[in-house]
């Protein structure tokens, strides 16, 4: 089943790509990160089968990672909607050369 | 590997799949968060068949319980989800496909309820030393260092995110 999780994984992570690479909305954006996040997680999971408990070990590392980017992340996209009163990342282009 | 547990497995995988694929293409934030909570159950449900039962479990309290309210609070509060594009149901035949599958569901729960299902043989699946128990071993041995440094990183997170949503007053 391991091959099965790392297929399942895989395409997941691809989901997740696209959607940051064609979405627009933040905070649809921040959510495609999570799915790549757990697409991680289960081939850490399916892995952790072959190579010992590590890899559950690291899933709790990443998830806290998650917890605290999603809590700074969704605190930035906050203060963005209090200046641009929307969350359209084609309208955040101040660092833009 | 028993036929059981490969049709849940890739059950499981493709609904999560189908799930994900529906979570980028929704245009709303909240059904799109929605649906990423169903792939995070499934993936949870993957993660208890792999036999890793308490990341199964830290996954269903902590991703889709924690992280996933804190993105829909934060939609909510923004008022971006606009409540038409909310409810997917729309037609007759949804309906009766729902209330089909509740009907299903509600079937098999009459079944464990009432009928007698015999519990598995208790010593053929015993977990040796508990399954936290695995976890924690390694978690406060080896990477204890990590798992401190990751107490910080919480507490520099919390901080942040208070400073920078906090309204400014001058």
């Amino acid at each position: 089943m391991i091959q099965e999780a790392l297929f399942f994984s895989a395409v997941l992570f691809i989901i997740g790509v696209a959607g940051v690479l064609t979405r627009r909305n933040a905070i649809i954006i921040f959510m495609c990160v999570e799915l790549m996040l757990n697409a991680v997680n289960l081939s850490f999971v399916a892995l952790s089968q072959l190579y010992g408990i590590a890899g559950q070990v690291f899933v709790i590392f990443v998830m806290t990672v998650a917890a605290a980017e999603a809590a700074v992340g969704l605190a930035i996209i906050i203060s963005i909607f209090r200046h641009h009163e929307n969350v359209d990342l084609r309208n955040i282009n101040l660092l833009k050369g | 590997m028993s036929l059981f547990y490969t049709f849940h497995f890739y059950l499981f995988g493709v609904i999560a799949i189908a799930c994900a694929v529906l979570f980028v293409t929704r245009k709303s934030p909240v059904a799109a968060a929605l649906w990423l909570v169903n792939t995070m159950f499934c993936l949870a449900a993957l993660y208890v068949m792999m036999d890793a039962q308490f990341i199964g479990a830290i996954q269903v309290l902590v991703y889709a319980g924690a992280i996933m309210v804190v993105f829909l609070f934060v939609v909510m509060l923004l008022n971006l989800g606009h409540a038409s594009e909310v409810t997917d149901i729309v037609s007759r035949k949804t309906r009766l496909a729902a209330a089909l599958v509740g009907l299903i569901l509600l079937a098999e729960v009459v079944v464990l309820w009432k009928g007698d299902v015999k519990p598995p043989p208790a010593a053929t699946h015993q977990l040796e030393p508990g399954v936290i128990n695995q976890v924690a071993a390694p978690l406060f041995r080896e990477y204890l260092l990590a798992f401190e440094i990751t107490s910080v990183l919480l507490l520099a997170a919390i901080v942040g995110a208070v400073v920078l949503a906090r309204r400014r007053t001058a």
